[in-house]
């Protein structure tokens, strides 16, 4: 089962779909992203030792905060790729459109 | 510091190196074909590829290096973590399903399937050595790291055990064994790690943590003696010289170094020459790192401890300003004789400043900006254009499977990362961290719960780096007898004689890693990470970008870009200030420049060369009509 030759999954109608939301969810993670090296290099740090939340300050609500929000988009991003997949698989209206 | 192997902990350890050994064993028979052994068939299960992709990239760096930086440095050792998993949103939305489709068994297959290149081969392949190669030195110096206390082995003798470990598991089944030794290695090291972090967490905090036992069973922990000049004077210590805020005294012959802090104390500081260690030839280093007060708690009850804390309240406490954390650094000092000292002495820093960046990573002047911007920068691009990472995309049946497994992948080393805060405080706060190996922090933070944890949690780590060893070696064998000699050099291998010459490279390049290994000894491993990442996010990732979004890119283009990254970035690196300090043995001054991070300056670089070289070589539309004619 394991050593087959490498398979060959076949076109993908829904691809520019895939392509296009990765893009938009990819851009949205790097302003968040360039948001906590921003706020670090501009206030030389300063901001980073606001006590934000629970006692806890903005370097370790924003730092975690970026892990627990890539995991957050990525399942959004797999709901939205997944359910495209099964409209263009099922034959319906967005299959020519996406290919 | 030495703690030497203890039975369970050598048969603990024996276990897993015989396991690992049985998997490459079991499914050698069924590697025979190059897809097979490059890309284990296409054929594993997206959940499996994602802990498999976990294993793969919680390396030593991960484990051993950003637990160990955030016991020395607090907070900026987290920045790691950080950067580390944001770079696999450009996985998983840009890279992860294009690299499936477009490739079969390497890196090279993807960036040159538009245009059958050979200069696109040739550099491709010659960017996944030096990427795998600046990734494997800090994985072997690692392991050098962990067999030292775990065996009471000497650190060359790790080095080598990973090589011959991890050569026999490349050269027997390629992609298969290795995959199913990360998923081993990722499962158990997730599982583990929660366990320390919930047993760092039912201790709580405590300025009298307890101490790791000796040989002879007593404590090890080393509390530095506070005094001032004057005291030191009356209790018969003479002072034979002054270096900056260090001050080596004698007293009854034997030398001590004490460093002076910002309200006139001195502190009694450890230190090591190249005959003694702590004023005795082939004398100790002791494990530091405790809390010397508790914010919101009086001298008794931070001494009694805080008891069991949640996860923000541990954060918090830690946080708190009133509280202070003892970190340890070293400092190069050389007294009136010419002799010279490795010091490693105590700073307390305030709760605030340990849970926020700043200690390693200054944001003050343009330069440390720079540095800053840089780092984050090279983390977050580098992770999608890791050849060892890259590789495991073919591993799977089909794009949709490439995404679920970047999904799994990003669950469990976003969780593994948020661990890591705690491990790494953990270490800081009760007495286990090397002041002259921070690598061991989290190995040494599960031996002060005991030694089964100890010897699980080291051979874990151990089996950490043979699974990205493994990887590392897989991406880069591929690269020599895939890429090279057969599509570079044409030589027309067959299936058979691709899987040897795979298998050749292996040798080789495991042969190279040891060798690497044993010269980087006591570098902090995610430090070296951070270059590998950089290398690569300059190297491949605006090749892998472009081609994707750009139309008018060209093989030429592509090629350009590839050098440039691979010239900058080390360019930048090998001239920089950290190599000046460290591997050339000079000082950070005399280096030619002051940025340790080239990844802002390099990866632009490397974009402007393909958009150049791309606009100069673009085909005319005579050519175009030509070339689409041949291609249908």
């Amino acid at each position: 089962m394991l050593h087959g030759p490498a398979q060959d999954s076949g076109p993908d109608p829904a691809t520019g779909y895939k392509g296009r939301i990765g893009l938009v969810m990819f851009i949205v993670y790097c302003v968040v992203y360039a948001g906590f090296v921003f706020v670090n290099v501009l206030t030389e740090g300063r901001a980073m030792q606001i006590i934000v939340l629970f006692g806890l300050n903005l370097a370790v609500v924003y730092g975690m905060g970026l892990i627990v929000f890539a995991l957050a988009l990525a399942l959004v991003y797999n709901h939205l790729c997944t359910k495209k997949e099964r409209e263009v698989a099922g034959g319906n209206a967005g299959k020519g459109r996406e290919s | 510091m030495k703690l030497g192997g203890t039975p369970l902990s050598i048969v603990i350890f024996a276990f897993f190196v015989a396991l690992v050994l049985f998997l490459s064993y079991y499914f050698a028979r069924r590697a025979k074909s190059a897809a097979g052994y490059y890309a284990a068939g296409g054929q594993i299960h997206w959940a499996v590829n994602g802990i498999s992709f976990a294993g793969d990239y919680l390396s030593a760096a991960s484990f051993l290096g950003i637990c160990g930086m955030i016991a020395t440095l607090g907070y900026d050792g987290f920045l790691y973590s950080i950067g580390y998993l944001a770079g696999w949103i450009v996985a998983l939305f840009v890279v992860a399903e294009p690299m499936k489709r477009m490739g079969k068994f390497t890196f090279t297959d993807a960036v040159d399937a538009k245009y059958d290149s050979r200069g696109i081969k040739l550099v491709a392949a010659i960017s996944t050595l030096v990427v795998s190669v600046c990734y494997l030195i800090p994985q072997m110096n690692g392991a050098g790291s962990l067999v030292e206390p775990l065996l009471g082995l000497p650190h060359w003798v790790g080095v080598i055990l990973v090589g011959v470990i991890v050569i026999t598991i490349v050269s027997t089944a390629g992609m298969t064994s290795t995959t199913y030794v990360q998923f081993l290695k990722g499962g158990l090291l997730l599982i583990f790690s929660t366990i320390l972090t919930g047993a760092v967490l039912v201790r709580g905090l405590s300025t009298e943590p307890p101490s790791l036992p000796g040989p002879d069973g007593k404590p090890l922990l080393y509390v530095p003696e506070r005094s001032t000049v004057d005291e030191l004077e009356v209790a018969g210590y003479a002072r034979s010289h002054v270096a900056g805020d260090f001050s080596k005294y004698v007293k009854d012959g034997k030398v001590t170094w004490w460093r002076r802090d910002a309200e006139g104390h001195v502190w009694r500081s450890q230190w090591k020459s190249a005959t003694e260690t702590n004023g005795e030839p082939g004398g100790l280093l002791y494990p530091v790192g405790r809390i010397r007060q508790v914010g919101g708690l009086d001298a008794d009850a931070a001494a009694r401890g805080t008891g069991p804390l949640s996860p923000v309240g541990y954060l918090a406490r830690l946080t708190h300003p009133d509280t202070r954390v003892e970190q340890w650094h070293q400092a190069s000092v050389v007294d009136e004789a010419g002799t010279k000292y490795t010091v490693f002495y105590p700073k307390a820093v305030s709760g605030t400043d340990q849970m926020k960046p700043g200690v390693k990573f200054k944001v003050k002047t343009l330069w440390e900006k720079l540095n800053f911007v840089s780092l984050m920068l090279a983390l977050f691009f580098g992770t999608a254009a890791l050849p060892h990472i890259l590789i495991r995309y073919y591993t799977v049946p089909s794009p949709a499977c490439a995404r679920k497994s970047t999904i799994v992948a990003i669950a469990a080393i976003g969780f593994f990362y948020v661990l890591t805060l705690f491990m790494g405080l953990g270490a800081a706060t009760n007495g286990t961290v090397n002041p002259a190996d921070n690598n061991m922090s989290a190995p040494l933070l599960a031996l002060s719960f005991g030694g089964v944890l100890f010897a699980i949690i080291s051979a874990i780590a151990f089996a950490t780096v043979l699974g990205t060893v493994a990887g590392l070696i897989v991406a880069a064998s591929g690269a020599v007898a895939h890429d090279l000699m057969d599509r570079f050099a044409q030589m027309g291998l067959t299936d058979q004689q691709k899987v040897r010459a795979g298998k050749v490279a292996a040798f080789g390049v495991g042969i190279v890693a040891i060798v690497l290994g044993i010269v980087f000894r006591g570098i902090n491993v995610s430090f070296l990470v951070g270059w590998a990442f950089a290398v690569a996010a300059a190297a491949n990732l605006p090749a892998i970008l472009m081609l994707l979004f750009w139309k008018r890119t060209t093989a030429k283009g592509i090629v350009a870009s590839i050098v440039v990254g691979i010239v900058a970035s080390l360019g930048i690196i090998l001239t920089g200030p950290e190599m000046f300090a460290g591997p050339y043995g000079l000082t950070a001054a005399q280096a030619w420049h002051p940025l340790g991070q080239p990844g802002i300056i390099a990866i632009p670089l490397s974009f402007l060369a393909l958009v150049v070289v791309s606009l100069v070589t673009q085909k005319k539309p005579a050519e175009q009509r030509v070339a689409s004619a041949a291609t249908g």
